[in-house]
């Protein structure tokens, strides 16, 4: 290869400087061809590739921050509706306790009111019978005594006004005799 | 030699740039044709290298908008330029395809073009006035700024942008020829102890041949980005 060289060099004696035709011409038809390739094929597919890759990085971040702010977004709401029920859940346990109470005192009046009631039946009762008892024992005990005092001293003492006296006076004494011997009991 | 004699006379360099611009569409093609989310090794590569142009020259010289218009040339010329840089170290091709005239001359002029027009699209009515009579320069000076003004704009510029990437190509391959031919010499026609020095002239050659690697990157990368200043400088509000 060298002495080609060597040769070559020798019988080169162009100037440099000086541009063949064939030289020129090879040296458009490469630039022209490298530009065109460059320019229409390789360099809008590396942009285009750029582009996407730029885009898909953004689209990234972007989907991102989307779904962080949706979680922010439910979390915020999931709070409101759990302070939300917490409230609700506290009126409605102090609602229980106002109708507990006023149930509560309903009924004690209510059995009040009926205690009341039956004491003063059973009140009015007794009095009723006491009084029917202290009648009939009354009119039983005088006639029977005044029969007794007939008997003894033969005449009838029935319609009298003393007789009636005499009668109050028994009944007091016996009823006086019956406390001092339950007494001295 | 193919089509010798005709204007599409193939020599070595001729078939070099061929062989290079398929093998950078057969990569690109291969590499972003299936464009995943999460990159794999080969695509990071491919998106490393394309982002390496797309930021770290046309959107931090022009900006997003300008940078996206012009991101195309601005691709083709570093890639391009830097697989033609290699060729210069990779073994069996052995020149750069960027050593002979025609690349850095048609580049050159496709960038000069190209600012021209972004400026008069920008600017219609002040572009070539602006860039010619400075504003705020006394109308005295005009008559020593202007003519430096066009020289330096409109006429060094794209001689020194071709120069810089021609030469620097050149005398990378003529001083690796030089090591390599020494040391053949050295090796193999050299009496007695001079065979000795072929060992430090192979040094001397593997050691450039990393450096040419450095430079072919490096001047891909000074020619996208002189490239995108003069747009940038164009394309200001104000000059």
């Amino acid at each position: 290869m060298l002495p080609s060289v060597l040769a070559a060099a020798a019988t080169e004696t162009q100037n440099p400087l000086i541009p063949g035709i064939p030289d020129l011409i090879w040296s458009a038809v490469c630039f022209v061809i490298l530009l065109v390739f460059f320019w229409k094929k390789i360099l809008p597919n590396v942009q285009k590739s750029l582009d996407a890759r730029s885009e898909l990085i953004e689209g990234g971040i972007k989907k991102a921050e989307n779904a962080q702010a949706e979680a922010a977004a439910a979390l915020e709401k999931y709070n409101e509706q759990l302070a939300e029920a917490r409230v609700e859940a506290a009126s409605i346990r102090e609602q229980a306790r106002q109708d507990g109470t006023k149930i509560l005192n309903e009924l004690k009046e209510q059995a009040a009111i009926e205690a009341a009631r039956i004491t003063a039946n059973a009140a009015t009762q007794i009095e009723a019978e006491r009084q029917a008892a202290v009648v009939s024992l009354r009119a039983e005990v005088g006639s029977l005594a005044i029969d007794l005092a007939s008997s003894v001293i033969g005449q009838s003492l029935a319609d009298d006004k003393k007789a009636t006296n005499l009668v109050d006076q028994f009944l007091a004494d016996l009823e006086a005799s019956e406390a001092s011997s339950k007494k001295s009991k | 030699m193919l089509f010798a004699g005709t204007p599409f006379e193939l020599n070595r360099i001729m078939l070099i740039r061929i062989i290079v611009t398929l093998v950078i569409v057969l990569v690109f093609w291969l590499g972003t044709r299936n464009m995943k989310m999460v990159p794999g090794r080969g695509q990071s590569l491919i998106e490393l290298g394309l982002d390496f142009v797309r930021v770290g020259i046309a959107e931090d010289l022009l900006g997003k908008k300008d940078g996206r218009r012009f991101l195309p040339i601005l691709t083709t010329f570093f890639f391009m330029i830097l697989a033609m840089n290699l060729t210069g170290a990779i073994p069996g091709f052995n020149i750069a395809g960027t050593s002979v005239i025609g690349v850095p001359l048609l580049l050159a002029a496709v960038a000069y073009v190209t600012w021209i027009y972004a400026g008069l699209r920008k600017h219609p009515g002040t572009f070539l006035r602006n860039s010619l009579f400075p504003p705020g320069v006394p109308w005295v000076l005009y008559i020593i700024v202007t003519p430096i003004e066009i020289l330096s704009t409109f006429i060094v510029r794209p001689v020194t942008h071709t120069l810089r990437l021609l030469m620097n190509m050149i005398v990378g391959h003529l001083l690796l020829v030089l090591f390599f031919l020494a040391t053949s010499f050295f090796f193999f026609e050299a009496p007695g102890l001079f065979k000795l020095f072929g060992i430090g002239s192979l040094a001397f050659g593997f050691v450039f041949t990393l450096f040419e690697l450095l430079v072919a990157v490096l001047q891909a990368y000074v020619f996208t980005i002189l490239t995108a200043v003069y747009l940038q400088l164009a394309l200001a509000d104000e000059h």
